[in-house]
């Protein structure tokens, strides 16, 4: 898969944009951009989250969950080993049942990215096409807290190891002190740092770490700022602050990227992560992207769940749907 | 050696200035004993018409004063009052007949209510507006508001206690009125209106009318711009029919009062002219 | 498939169990009513639910009689910790069976399950709570110490919500210490009958409230009874204006709570989403059968096209249908009428050159249906833009000036409630100062507790529902003197005794007469 090209999108930024996108610009632009009232923002949520998913729709939103999931180990204690058991979980979720979908990818650490693609194997590849994706975390992960050097070394190196997908997070510290430029100059760099030799690119998530931007109008300016600099993805959070993400906060990051398609034509993908672990919750986002931007995008190349423990939910659901007695958790396989 | 006095023309009060009735019409009042006091104004259907149109004029600008402003704007009209004291004890002794001690105590009595009304237009809201606390994230607040324009009859057998007892808590908390002074005692009525005119009231806020309340009621009981009707002094009259008429456009009615109680000093007479409003807003942190 | 056309989720009737007929709940029973019965039905099939009995003018003296007995007898008498106590019981008997009584709102009135589960079902518990605990505190009033109840109330109210209107009503006027009639609107009868038999769980003294059922001349019949001592009514400024009418030269005190024709207000720096989802909410709401509806969309003309466009996006999601399906949110129009005077005052609409707009979705073959509908290019002049629609068509105006707003807003005889959309403090709270209506909402849309006072200025009604307000409109201040509150029935008692106590602890007399005719009958209580 392939992300924009670079140029096209600093084009397109500095056409939106009406200049240069240094601090003052940046700021200009995305605090003419209409507020968030919290409370409206928070009863449309909870107003999604109140449809009522059956039978056959729900039998293809379980799937559909499955196929959208970024299943995900980010722990310190990671192993080549741990990393195999996920793979091997993300190929085949549910031994038991040959008709249950492949994940869209597996994420994981840079430095995991080689035991990843060697586990993957013949199953590496497009998820819109099948296949499994390598995504991986980088850019000083989950902190940020390094020079651009460093986050540039992280990606390239990520994408030279076979990554198909980088998971970057932005510098909330220089974007709550309104360094909007530099917030910019960093996902343009790091996107520039996704390119491979033959001119293709690694997709690009922008992880906004929502829970540290705090206010809805921050996440709402973070959100156009890491689509002006050329993320191909926005996505909530690291999951590793105690807030992730929220129907709310995805609800807004779909409203932007709604948006930008109807100013630019151009889809951008969105992906909660983090703290969603039932399929009644992945549910509720299904109909919220549904309901805001059109069930279109709800295909791996614009919608991801980045989740670990959601799998063996749906899986729960699933044998549910198709035993019609409720299963148990020895009855899915730990990864 | 006597002095010939110089007798006053009594005319209506509309909009801050003192014109004759439009009809040419005039009335005698007469003392309680009978002698000619003067030719009162004898108002028609066309002065209401002008009053309203006066009054809803003046209705944005005094409700729109600080709260403050008015109850000084209505301390101030004791204080002229007061000055003028002797004036009208003499005015209502003649034309009620009554002592002098009852006709000063009137006057102080008029006095004392302008001062406890004058007192209340800054806390009125506190004691009739809530913080509401609803079950959600919402700022929620009820404040009172003026009605609007409220058309009074004033009671009839008082020359001014009466008068005033109906005008002030109307004014308190910003309404403009139209008000149909008693038929048989107007002239403290329009004597007050040139105490009004040399106040800080502002043009338009209170209208008087004198004449014939049974002939002018009907048109301002009808009126569509007239928001509120107070028959307090209306009790003789067929204010069954004013009530009636009131419906058409829904207007707040207060029914007629009776005996030396009527219009006497409440919170209630104020919260009659007043329209509870109710403001949500979102509240968040995010 | 699509995923958004979402498999049918049909919320279970089975938790309904309803009779086959209904009487009317007098003095603690159901009896037959004089007057000819009739049918409510589902307005989503027109299938037949129940037989209703219709109270004819004997069954109102009846009620009557029953709820001024109940009132001498017991509930004037009882403790105020006690009348509370039923008050909590019975809200707590609603919140036992809400999902009945959603499923039954939703039925006999047309309203989607998820908006009578979520918010009127809710809000009635909520209403009897709150008033529950003013029961034994009526001196914080706002009258004064030791007020005095009124009697016996006389409630009508209309279809939109039933459960809800009738909460409105009797939660107030029980804690307060009255005894109550009330008839529902004709069309929405069955959650009213449901409410009786909770009544009865909570052992409720016989009489305490009575539910009549029948049509407008029954409304009629109960509002001019003599022995009714407060009327309450929430319906069309048309009935309102009857009753106005009906009462006056009597002693009863009256609440109205009418029409409108709300402007909800978009500054173009409003918080857009949120804005959008508050116009949707405010008109299409209840199939906008709400009277608070923002009906009048009053949109700052330099955004007045992206405006519409995201609003025409978003009503293409809505789900027109089953009001039982969790998924629906445009349920049934509530009557044939009613969906005759919709489509009359669009039509007008479109011919007095107004640009409409129909969200697509497919009707259902049975029943009383009204695509939501946008109106662009409306004038202040269109009737569209005056006259109360009482449906899911909303006409959209323009304004340049925060003065413009206000102005336009202001320019109906209504004055109901009123929404104003800005990120700017400021300006909303100095518009909000200016806009002539009882109730303001910014930055949101159609909210409503029972803490928080609601009614109308002008033509909208007299009277305020909810929170202390709503709680003084059922009280009066002591007699002067300090004497106890004398009602018309125990007066003649004490008369009859041969006391002259009465005639001293009567208020200031007043020439009263007989009530004059009225030019229009109450009809209907249509909102």
């Amino acid at each position: 898969m392939t992300g924009t090209s670079l140029i096209t999108a600093r084009e397109r930024a500095l056409a939106v944009l009406g200049g240069e996108p240094d601090d003052a610009t940046l700021r200009r632009y995305l605090h003419g951009i209409p507020g968030v009232d919290a409370v409206g923002l928070e009863q449309r949520a909870a107003g999604l989250g109140t449809r009522s998913i059956k039978t056959t729709s729900k039998q293809w939103a379980l799937d559909r969950i499955i196929e959208l999931i970024d299943l995900t180990t980010l722990e310190g204690a990671d192993t080549p080993g741990k990393v195999r058991s996920l793979v091997a979980k993300a190929i085949t979720p549910d031994p038991a049942d040959p008709t249950t979908p492949r994940v869209a990818a597996v994420c994981v650490y840079g430095d995991m990215v080689p035991y990843a693609v060697d586990a993957l194997g013949a199953a590496h590849g497009d998820p819109d096409d099948g296949l499994i994706s390598v995504a991986a975390v980088a850019t000083a992960f989950p902190s940020g807290r390094a020079s651009l050097e460093i986050k540039l070394a992280d990606t390239a190196e990520a994408v030279a190891a076979g990554a198909d997908e980088i998971d970057m997070v932005i510098d909330r510290g220089a974007f709550l002190s309104g360094r909007y430029g530099l917030v910019f100059d960093q996902i343009a760099a790091v996107k520039e740092a996704c390119r491979r030799p033959d001119g293709t690119s690694a997709s690009l998530k922008v992880i906004l770490e929502t829970g540290e931007l705090v206010t809805y109008d921050n996440v709402r300016r973070a959100s156009w700022l890491s689509i002006l600099a050329g993320g191909d993805f926005i996505k909530t959070s690291t999951g590793k602050v105690p807030s992730a993400a929220t129907l709310p906060v995805t609800l807004l990051m779909l409203e932007v990227v709604r948006d930008w398609h109807l100013a630019t034509g151009q889809r951008i993908g969105v992906k909660p992560a983090g703290g969603i672990r039932t399929s009644k919750d992945a549910i509720k986002y299904l109909v919220t992207v549904a309901e805001t931007v059109g069930e279109d995008w709800l295909q791996p190349h614009l919608f991801r769940f980045g989740a670990s423990s959601l799998l063996n939910d749906v899986l729960l659901q699933r044998q549910k749907l198709s035993t019609s007695h409720y299963s148990g958790p020895d009855y899915v396989t730990i990864d | 050696m006597s002095r010939l006095a110089v007798p006053k023309t009594y005319k209506l009060y509309i909009g801050g200035a003192f014109p004759r009735s439009e009809s040419g019409r005039t009335y005698e009042v007469r003392s309680a004993t009978g002698a000619f006091l003067a030719n009162a104004a004898k108002g028609s259907r066309k002065d209401a018409r002008d009053a309203v149109v006066a009054a809803r004029s003046a209705v944005g600008g005094w409700a729109g004063a600080t709260a403050y402003n008015r109850g000084q704007v209505l301390y101030r009209i004791a204080e002229l009052l007061e000055g003028r004291r002797a004036q009208f004890v003499a005015e209502i002794e003649e034309a009620e007949g009554v002592t002098r001690a009852a006709a000063s105590a009137q006057v102080d009595e008029a006095i004392d209510r302008w001062v406890w009304y004058a007192g209340w237009a800054d806390k009125f809201a506190q004691v009739a507006g809530n913080a509401n606390p609803v079950a959600g994230p919402y700022f929620n607040i009820s404040v009172p508001e003026p009605t609007g324009v409220v058309a009074i009859v004033a009671p009839q057998d008082s020359s001014l206690l009466g008068f005033v007892s109906a005008v002030a808590p109307a004014l308190v908390a910003g309404n403009s009125v139209v008000v149909i002074a008693s038929e048989r005692f107007p002239l403290s009525a329009i004597s007050l209106a040139e105490v009004l005119a040399t106040s800080d009231v502002p043009k338009g806020v209170v209208n008087v009318l004198t004449g014939s309340p049974a002939e002018i009621a009907p048109w301002l009981a009808s009126h569509a711009d007239v928001n509120a009707l107070d028959l307090v002094g209306a009790g003789d009259l067929d204010w069954i029919d004013l009530e009636f008429a009131a419906a058409d456009t829904l207007k707040r009615v207060l029914r007629p009062e009776q005996g030396p109680d009527a219009a006497a000093p409440a919170l209630g007479r104020i919260a009659a002219f007043t329209e509870t409003k109710t403001v949500w807003h979102t509240k968040s942190m995010k | 498939m699509s995923f958004l056309e979402y498999a049918p989720a049909p919320e279970s009737t089975s938790v309904l169990n309803l009779r086959d007929q209904y009487g009317l709940f007098i003095d603690g029973e159901f009896v037959d009513g004089r007057g000819t019965p009739f049918q409510t039905i589902s307005p989503a099939t027109e299938a037949r639910i129940a037989t209703i009995a219709n109270a004819n003018e004997a069954d109102v003296d009846l009620a009557v009689a029953a709820a001024r007995r109940a009132y001498d007898r017991t509930w004037s008498r009882m403790s105020g910790r006690d009348r509370g106590k039923y008050l909590f019981r019975i809200a707590r008997l609603v919140q036992e069976r809400a999902r009945e009584l959603a499923v039954a709102e939703s039925l006999d009135n047309g309203k989607p399950i998820k908006e009578s589960r979520d918010v009127d079902v809710p809000l009635v518990a909520a209403w009897f709570f709150y008033y529950a605990g003013w029961a034994d505190k009526l001196d914080h009033a706002g009258l004064g110490a030791n007020p005095r109840s009124l009697g016996v109330a006389a409630q009508v109210i209309p279809w939109n919500f039933p459960l809800l209107m009738l909460a409105w009503k009797i939660a107030p006027a029980l804690a307060a210490g009255n005894t109550v009639v009330l008839k529902p609107a004709e069309t929405t009868p069955l959650t009213a009958l449901i409410f009786a038999e909770i009544l009865q769980q909570a052992d409720l003294p016989a009489g305490v409230v009575n539910i009549i059922t029948g049509a407008g001349d029954t409304g009629a019949a109960l509002v001019a009874h003599e022995g009714v001592d407060k009327v309450a009514f929430t319906g069309s400024t048309g009935v309102g204006r009857a009753i106005a009418r009906q009462v006056a030269g009597t002693d009863k005190k009256v609440t109205l709570e009418l029409g409108g024709k709300a402007a909800n207000i978009v500054f173009d720096d409003a918080p857009i989403d949120q804005a959008i989802e508050g116009i949707v909410n405010g008109i299409f709401f209840n199939q906008g059968h709400v009277c608070c509806a923002g009906s009048r969309l009053l949109v700052q003309e330099n955004i007045h096209d992206e405006v519409v466009d995201r609003l025409k996006n978003r009503l293409s999601t809505l789900r027109l249908g089953d009001p039982l399906d969790k998924n629906t949110d445009i349920g049934a129009i509530n009557s044939r009428e009613q969906l005759d005077r919709i489509r009359e005052l669009s039509d007008i609409g479109e011919a007095e050159g107004a640009e409409r707009w129909t969200a697509p979705c497919e009707i259902p073959e049975n029943g009383f249906w009204f695509a939501p509908t946008i109106f662009t290019g409306v004038q202040t002049s269109s009737r569209i833009a005056r006259d109360e629609i009482f449906g899911p068509v909303l006409s959209v105006l323009t304004f340049r000036t925060p003065a413009e707003a206000i102005a336009k807003a202001n320019n109906t005889p209504y004055g109901l409630s009123a929404g104003i959309w800005s990120d700017k403090g400021s300006r909303i709270l100095a518009v909000a100062d200016q806009l002539r209506a009882g109730v303001i909402w910014a930055n949101t849309f159609n909210r409503f507790d029972p803490a928080s006072p609601f009614g109308g200025y002008k033509e909208s009604g007299y009277g305020r529902e909810g929170g202390r307000h709503g709680l003084a409109a059922y009280l009066a201040p002591a007699p002067v003197g300090g004497q106890a509150a004398i009602t018309r029935s125990s007066r003649a008692a004490v008369e009859a005794a041969g006391s002259d106590a009465a005639a001293a602890a009567e208020p200031k007399p007043r020439r009263t007469r007989a009530p004059r005719t009225p030019k229009a009958t109450t009809k209907g209580s249509k909102r």
